[in-house]
């Protein structure tokens, strides 16, 4: 949720740190990101998350990070960066024309 | 609504005063306003137009000290709540509004103002949240009418936040509404078994907090759109989808015909529907009673702001303990 927020705390040491929690909704899935908190340090993030982003049994496991730590693509290089991928329709299994025998391939 | 205070500020004309603009910028805000047409999602991380970014901030942080000052009505009955079924329910609904707000100001923190400013502008008296939550919780009927019209009312106003155009404010209200869906059925039917199976004083107690209740919740969805002077350019960015009005008469229609299966009756004489319109017209809306309680003046608005003032100055030593101990913690640490 709060990508661009790093900024903040690094100025004043009097506010908690922001991180970001992803969770896993059950064995066998990715984690997801699924929002913010702040905390002071990792053990009370970890808790925090549990209590906020877990209460209706939404997870079976939990990660925090800084959100600091973070380093994100810049979105002004999103057409040098992910639009070079749109004319590369060969790469996809659609492209491919096969007889109806073999077409499960 | 919860950002109903948005309407009560003169007309914002934002950027397009400023008379300087670099070139650079505006072909930005041509790309931006063709995103939105589009229909697209803006993220933190992207161009935005200043007025834009300021528009969000003053909703989102107003819907969030909503969701927090929203805590204190409904506390207020905790301790006191009828059997251990209803206080645990309680208890689930407090803590998940407390939830709410911090998933509001996760997702105004990204468009660069922190937390903690945000809540000094509030404990200051510069920021607003919604009238609704300065009138008092007189019995506990007042618990059950606030998740039926107050929780329902919300939801209505929320739902279309969900297709917000500033993506991560969607996404926080995505979650919301999941998590909220409860909140009103547990109102209501905590009316419904007092109607039911209560006697005829708890009947009357029920009455009585609809009667309460009513105008408050109907006013929540803020001015008449005729005097709402900044919902054109909400509109326009799609950070507003539907208006005032139009919000209002959706959730007067369905409260009507819940009304009738709880049994109460809505303290409106001239409430019909109106076989025409497809809609149920209703009596004048006491404005000057909204407009005094957003003004500061309702029935709670200075035991409300003490409490949150109160409440932020009791935890302070917390705050600034916790904060101690990590760095004690890293250089322990760092030391080993």
């Amino acid at each position: 949720m709060s990508e661009s927020n790093q900024t903040n705390e690094a100025a004043d040491a009097t506010e908690w740190p922001l991180w970001e929690v992803f969770v896993r909704s059950k064995a066998g899935l990715d984690h997801k990101h699924c929002g913010s908190l702040h905390a002071t340090d990792a053990k009370m993030a970890i808790q925090m998350a549990r209590d906020v982003y877990t209460r209706r049994q939404e997870g079976s496991s939990v990660w925090v990070v800084r959100s600091d730590q973070i380093v994100a693509s810049d979105p002004g290089d999103n057409e040098m960066y992910f639009d070079p991928a749109e004319d590369k329709v060969y790469r996809h299994l659609t492209f491919y024309e096969l007889p109806k025998a073999v077409d499960h391939m | 609504m919860y950002t109903q205070a948005m309407d009560t500020m003169g007309k914002d004309d934002g950027d397009k005063l400023r008379a300087l603009r670099s070139t650079d910028e505006m072909v930005l805000q041509q790309r931006f306003d063709a995103r939105i047409d589009a229909g697209e999602f803006i993220e933190a991380k992207d161009w935005m137009p200043e007025h834009y970014r300021k528009t969000l901030v003053r909703q989102i942080s107003q819907h969030a000290h909503s969701e927090i000052v929203g805590m204190l009505p409904e506390g207020n009955w905790i301790s006191r709540a009828p059997t251990l079924k209803r206080k645990a329910i309680l208890l689930a609904k407090v803590q998940d509004e407390g939830g709410h707000g911090l998933y509001l100001y996760a997702a105004a923190e990204t468009l660069g103002t922190s937390r903690d400013q945000m809540v000094e502008a509030l404990h200051a008296g510069k920021a607003k949240y919604s009238s609704i939550f300065n009138y008092p919780t007189l019995t506990w009927a007042d618990v059950g009418a606030i998740g039926w019209l107050v929780d329902g009312a919300a939801i209505m106003n929320q739902v279309p936040i969900c297709r917000c155009s500033y993506a991560p404010y969607a996404r926080a209200m995505i979650r919301i509404c999941r998590e909220e869906s409860f909140h009103q059925r547990q109102g209501f039917e905590s009316l419904l078994t007092m109607m039911t199976k209560g006697t005829e004083a708890q009947k009357a107690m029920v009455q009585d907090a609809v009667n309460r209740w009513w105008w408050p919740s109907v006013m929540m969805f803020g001015p008449p759109d005729d005097q709402s002077p900044n919902s054109a350019q909400s509109m326009r960015w799609g950070i507003k989808r539907v208006s005032n009005d139009e919000l209002r008469q959706k959730f007067i229609d369905a409260a009507v015909e819940q009304a009738k299966v709880l049994g109460v009756t809505l303290p409106d004489p001239e409430l019909k529907w109106n076989e025409q319109r497809q809609a149920h017209d209703h009596g004048p809306i006491d404005w000057a009673e909204f407009w005094r309680v957003i003004g500061g003046d309702g029935p709670c608005n200075r035991e409300r702001l003490a409490a949150r003032v109160e409440a932020a100055r009791e935890g302070a030593w917390v705050r600034e303990a916790a904060l101690a101990h990590a760095r004690k913690q890293r250089q322990t640490e760092q030391a080993a």
